[in-house]
């Protein structure tokens, strides 16, 4: 076992993790922060989609150890109190969601896709959340609600 | 996964003697690909020695007769890089079509390059521009390094450091890519330098990426997508699996090299 220390949505924390302890295990299972989804667990599908340091990584490939000393944000700790981050009301106000089960992981890819580039294409928004699979195929609000966010009109409107 | 013990190397020195310490320690770069390895219990390392600290690895230096990119630059950096996308567009291009951006924002070209993935993007770059491998401690072509499914000229305990590209008249990458993990079906690159045409091929082969010797013939004689398009490739070597059959992919490796071809001629 080894001490890491993170800052999480701007709390500094420390934990005993092993080598082998996922960010993502981390999160969910020592600290009991369950926004963050697991839906595959081999890479593929983004729901356990956090910010490190500043960009959308995939929680349940990246160990806990290589995180020591970062900066992390969940979904937990984008939203200002009552107040939603702009790009979960544009997924509330767009229906971005059906089962909602990857929405955490579409939503902190979408802020970091907006961080660095602030209005981007349909094309661009389609290429940039492939990383992120919705089963139910919702894909059509989504882009609406990232096309939102980013104050341009959405794609059926 | 199972247990393996964690260690942050210090200095490239220091990651080579973990390597030579034990023969089961495994070098972790961006980990796109070890560490889902590791999950499905396919790979059991010692030890894994991280190089995400060091920053020497990191970064790209443009110079006026070939770019280097360091070991440990992420896929993203490149892709985002601007002075790349006027040195060396096609590169750029290439990384930023790699994986998806969570992949991108972890995946190094080192690791790529080091792993020799037989559908992997970056080999056909190395082989295509005749890249120079640069490791701890000697320089590799990357017409040696590549030898086959997952196979490189790397030592054991040798590290990738960095990568050299030199500079071509015009380059281009064609991908037919699988619509799931965006891994070549099919991946051309075409680049065209001083000293001729050169046509590497990636996720067609059973035995990784591969140099097109006839169409580079073809291309030599005249650089247009009709002379790529009319070569047939043979389908004996190629892989044949549920996404393409080896006709099939046969049949895209002229079709991909005329269309990089066209995108070298608009680059001119």
């Amino acid at each position: 076992m080894q001490s890491v220390t993170l800052t999480i949505n701007g709390k500094p924390v420390t934990a005993e993790v092993e080598g082998r302890t996922l960010l993502v295990k981390l999160l969910r299972e020592t600290l009991g922060m369950t926004g963050t989804h697991v839906g595959c667990d081999t890479t593929q599908c983004g729901a356990c989609t956090v910010l490190f340091n500043g960009d959308a990584v995939k929680s349940c490939t990246i160990l806990a150890v290589q995180a020591d000393g970062g900066d992390v944000t969940t979904i937990e700790g984008v939203a200002t109190g009552e107040e939603l981050h702009p790009v979960q009301e544009a997924f509330r106000t767009h229906h971005g969601l059906q089962c909602g089960f990857c929405t955490p992981g579409m939503v902190m890819r979408a802020i970091d896709l907006l961080a660095k580039n602030p209005r981007p294409t349909e094309e661009e928004i389609r290429h940039e959340m492939e990383g992120n699979l919705c089963r139910c195929t919702g894909y059509h609000n989504i882009v609406a609600a990232v096309q939102a966010a980013s104050g341009q009109t959405p794609i059926g409107h | 996964m199972y247990e393996f013990d964690y260690r942050r190397a210090a200095s490239v020195e220091d990651a080579v003697a973990a390597l030579r310490a034990s023969g089961e320690a495994k070098i972790l770069a961006g980990g796109m690909t070890l560490l889902p390895t590791c999950k499905m219990r396919l790979a059991r390392p010692s030890q894994l020695v991280d190089l995400g600290r060091l920053q020497g690895l990191k970064g790209i230096e443009i110079g006026d007769a070939d770019v280097t990119i360091r070991a440990m630059t992420r896929h993203a950096d490149v892709a985002a890089s601007a002075e790349l996308r006027r040195a060396l567009p096609a590169l750029a291009g290439l990384a930023a079509g790699i994986g998806d951006a969570q992949v991108r924002n972890r995946g190094t070209i080192g690791g790529s390059v080091a792993n020799n993935d037989p559908a992997a993007d970056y080999p056909s770059a190395c082989l295509g521009l005749a890249a120079t491998i640069v490791t701890d401690r000697r320089e590799i072509a990357a017409d040696d390094f590549f030898q086959g499914l997952f196979q490189t000229a790397l030592a054991e305990d040798e590290i990738i450091v960095a990568i050299r590209f030199p500079r071509p008249v015009a380059a281009a990458y064609e991908k037919f890519k699988n619509p799931a993990s965006r891994y070549a079906t099919v991946g051309v690159f075409v680049a065209r330098s001083a000293s001729g045409v050169r046509v590497a091929v990636t996720g067609a082969s059973e035995n990784g990426v591969f140099r097109a010797t006839a169409i580079e013939a073809a291309l030599q004689g005249s650089f247009t997508p009709d002379a790529a398009a009319t070569i047939r490739v043979p389908s004996k070597g190629l892989a044949s699996d549920f996404h393409g059959s080896a006709d099939y992919r046969a049949h895209l490796i002229p079709v991909l090299a005329a269309r990089a071809v066209q995108t070298c001629l608009s680059q001119a």
